[in-house]
């Protein structure tokens, strides 16, 4: 299935790149984030075990075992700053 | 409610104005207005640029509002967040609540802006001398969110 997968602020710019399209076999957050680890260097340390990142399905924030299905919006960011 | 994510300026004055306009059970207006500092951390900072997940970012104001609602005697609640290129000086977030009485007033304004600052999906990037860098969250703001979870009797915190 293909998900859309939006990045923000500090990730958007390590990752270069704001959105892309990905083909998931497996559908949740955990499978996701294993499939990006796995690209290697930058993609392995922004999202390594211990960083502090966020993750939202569909605009609202999830944890590793939530279910994505086609054609979820994916959303992967640093802890929010505004205010 | 009014939650609105806007590049433009805002005029408070004209905010509360609405917010109580031909209300007359309104008996308080408790308001906050964010501003861009001139230093970071120690840093002297320049000029801001504020990022957002604008699928989101109303979404989740909209949410911490809600909650505000359940939780105090509050009438109206107008929230704005500016984003794009901000100089110092510049607003960038206002709150303002309406209520009959200024207790509730005064905690859920505060309740909102706790949680605006540990939910709302917003990022700030600050230029200084040494050049552009991401803010880091405080540990400060994310106390200031857990105190309210824990308070045991909600309605008298």
């Amino acid at each position: 299935m293909n998900i859309k997968v939006l990045y923000f602020a500090r990730l958007r710019e390590e990752f270069g790149m704001a959105e892309e399209s990905i083909a998931l076999s497996e559908g949740t957050v955990g499978a996701l984030l294993e499939l990006l680890r796995n690209r290697g260097s930058v993609w392995a340390e922004q999202l390594g075990v211990g960083r502090n990142y966020r993750v939202a399905v569909n605009q609202v924030l999830a944890d590793a075992s939530a279910p994505i299905k086609a054609g979820d919006e994916i959303a992967i960011f640093p802890p929010v700053t505004g205010g | 409610m009014k939650i609105t994510v806007q590049e433009t300026d805002f005029d408070a004055a004209t905010e509360i104005s609405e917010l109580c306009a031909n209300n007359s059970r309104i008996g308080a207006i408790a308001s906050f207005i964010g501003l861009v500092r001139d230093n970071s951390d120690g840093d002297p900072v320049t000029a801001m640029t504020l990022e957002h997940y604008p699928a989101m970012s109303a979404r989740v104001l909209r949410d911490i509002v809600e909650q505000a609602m359940q939780r105090w005697q509050i009438g109206d609640v107008t929230v704005i967040h500016r984003t794009g290129k901000l100089a110092l000086c510049d607003q960038i977030v206002f709150v303002a609540v309406a209520a009959a009485h200024r207790h509730d007033a005064f905690l859920a304004c505060e309740f909102i802006m706790d949680f605006l600052k540990t939910a709302a999906p917003f990022w700030k990037k600050e230029q200084t001398a040494q050049g552009e860098r991401w803010v880091e969250p405080r540990a400060t703001d994310e106390d200031a969110r857990r105190s309210w979870l824990d308070s045991s009797d909600i309605s008298a915190r």
